[in-house]
């Protein structure tokens, strides 16, 4: 009888925490109405983490002695993981958003992955349905909770090289039959009573860990310029866990949000791949780098430095200059220093436009944001497609720490990994200035025949500081006209 | 009367299969401008899994199930609170941006007419 109360309130905030996930998402996916959906989404979560705690009038009887020590771990679980995480997702730096992003992703297939242990260990799933959902949620979480780990250790340079052996898809296969076979193994004899050859724990062990080692595999030899859409899987990974051990609670909640996101992120990642124009499994199995190597005689021509000052001074004196942002940009934390410099040219009279690749940076919409944090109005912002013509009429194209998305080789070489991946023609600019730190090459690791072009000079500098000799300049230019 | 919540089958295929018909729709046609705020958001959303670590740990009877419910909220609580966190400061920088920019561009758009 008393849980009667708690059952409904339960069910209802449920039911509103559900509407209020959705409505939120529906609110973030218009760039007007975004500030105000995440505080949607997370009125619903705090409403039913709070309901959560009325699970304490219908907790199983066996658990009921440990009743207060339970509520007790809880609320410190709470405090300790959101107060952690909290901080750190506040006091990050800009630029190192999408790890952060892989790491909390991590952390909520992890949390799925514990829940299916619980249920495993504790024997509590009914019948062959819900324990194999719960194994299938179990194997997702896990993997999900070690590739993201891994995904946040290549974003963060933890790990500098993917690392490939022979015959690693083969492993990798292997692993994963090993975790089906373990996954099989545990409904089987928990189905059927018979004996295991293991003790149950010792299995259920063996199944995680092959599990987590699987995700581990998988990730390591992905290329990091590949990360983002890496991402964006193991998040719809992780929105699936959770809605399948939404079943196995028999919370709707779970499931609901769980499938959304399941759907949402997988529509986002297919999104990312296209821009790419690379499919999922391409990324997922075929190794970036891993293409023939590429024959690098037949680019001709010299990289030509120029002095950032006088790069400074012949925009000045352009008509039209289209910036290309890349992940230097945002590295180099020089996004304020740009827009100032915008500034100026645009007091000057120049038409400045800023072109955005889809996949610039280390996820798509990086650089949108990177130039919103600066100030950027939207109206100098544009999407490939809307403005790739343009450069043909373009006085100057400046390259910021951008590479592989404006190398030609994506149009011309076919023998090249990025060959087909649409760029942006910063080539066809009159003039061309590359922002870099150094010779290096971009994240892909080709040469970029761009470089070597007659049109193309070379301004060697973080761009922080190059942008700051670039306004130096300008602006004595006009203490000079003054004078 | 009982307001147990109990789904089986079918009628769990058909929660799942209109979630991800929502999940699709709702993302369909989003601007690429909004494709990393979106992850980190829908990212927050399956934060809702922390719910679930508190029914287990709630209903954990053995320390091995104790611990383990324990790290299941941990984690689901770093999802839930470090994906609002770093949402929340993505979507913020089209707060402040948005009035006011949109009619100095439109001004200054005048000024060259």
């Amino acid at each position: 009888m008393s849980t009667i109360i708690p059952q409904l309130i339960i069910g209802l905030t449920d039911l509103a925490a559900a509407f209020l996930f959705l409505y939120g998402l529906k609110r973030m996916s218009s760039p007007v109405t975004a500030p105000s959906g995440i505080f949607v989404a997370g009125l619903g979560m705090v409403v039913a983490i709070l309901a959560s705690f009325l699970y304490v009038f219908s907790v199983s009887a066996a658990a009921r002695p440990h009743l207060a020590v339970n509520i007790g771990l809880a609320l410190i679980a709470l405090a300790l993981g959101g107060g952690v995480a909290w901080w750190s997702g506040r006091k990050i730096a800009l630029t190192a958003m999408p790890q952060m992003v892989a790491l909390y992703n991590g952390m909520g297939g992890g949390a799925a992955g514990a829940i299916a242990a619980v249920e495993l260990f504790g024997n509590k799933a009914q019948g062959l349905a819900q324990l194999v959902v719960t194994l299938l949620g179990a194997l997702i979480g896990a993997v999900s909770l070690s590739g993201s780990v891994i995904a946040w250790a290549k974003l963060d340079g933890v790990i500098e090289k993917p690392l490939r052996v022979r015959g690693q898809q083969a492993v990798n296969a292997l692993f994963m039959l090993a975790t089906l076979a373990f996954g099989g193994y545990i409904a089987f004899v928990t189905q059927s009573g018979v004996a295991p050859l293991i003790p149950m724990p010792q299995l259920i062990a063996l199944f995680f860990g092959c599990a987590l080692l699987f995700g581990v595999l998988m990730t390591l030899p992905i290329g990091g310029a590949d990360m983002p859409v890496v991402i964006s899987i193991y998040n719809a990974l992780t929105g699936l866990a959770v809605g399948f051990e939404g079943f196995v609670l028999q919370n709707p909640a779970l499931m609901i949000a769980g499938m959304v996101v399941g759907a949402a992120g997988t529509l986002l990642t297919l999104l990312m791949a296209k821009a790419m124009n690379r499919s999922v499994g391409n990324v997922v199995f075929t190794n970036f780098g891993a293409a023939p190597k590429h024959k690098q005689g037949d680019i001709k021509g010299s990289l030509k430095p120029v002095e950032a000052g006088d790069a400074g001074i012949f925009m000045r004196y352009a008509s039209k200059v289209i910036i290309v942002p890349g992940y230097g940009l945002a590295a180099a934390q020089g996004q304020q220093r740009l827009y100032e410099f915008v500034k100026l040219l645009q007091a000057g009279g120049v038409d400045v436009k800023f072109a955005i690749h889809p996949v610039a940076g280390r996820m798509p919409g990086q650089m949108d944001v990177l130039l919103a944090e600066a100030g950027v109005p939207y109206d100098l912002i544009f999407q490939l497609e809307d403005i790739n013509d343009e450069f043909a009429n373009a006085d100057v194209a400046l390259v910021i720490g951008a590479n592989d998305v404006v190398n030609p080789a994506a149009r011309t070489d076919k023998s090249s990994p990025i060959y087909g991946m649409p760029i942006l023609n910063a080539d066809k600019a009159k003039k061309v200035y590359v922002v870099k730190r150094g010779e290096g090459k971009g994240y892909a690791g080709i040469v970029n025949a761009l470089f070597y072009g007659d049109n193309c000079n070379m301004v060697y500098g973080d761009a922080q500081a190059v942008l700051g000799k670039m306004i130096e300049a300008v602006k004595g230019l006009g203490l000079a006209a003054a004078a | 009367m009982d307001f147990a919540i109990t789904m089986t089958g079918f009628v769990a295929l058909y929660i799942f299969m209109l979630a991800a018909f929502a999940g699709w729709v709702i993302i369909g046609g989003v601007p690429a401008i909004l494709h990393t705020p979106l992850m980190s958001g829908s990212n927050f959303v399956h934060g809702i899994v922390v719910v679930g670590g508190i029914f287990a740990l709630l209903n954990a009877s053995t320390v091995l199930e104790q611990s383990i419910g324990f790290g299941a909220v941990l984690l689901g609580a770093g999802n839930a609170a470090g994906g609002y966190a770093v949402t929340d400061r993505m979507l913020a920088m089209f707060q402040v941006s948005k009035p006011h920019r949109a009619r100095r561009a439109r001004a200054k758009h005048l000024k060259k007419v």
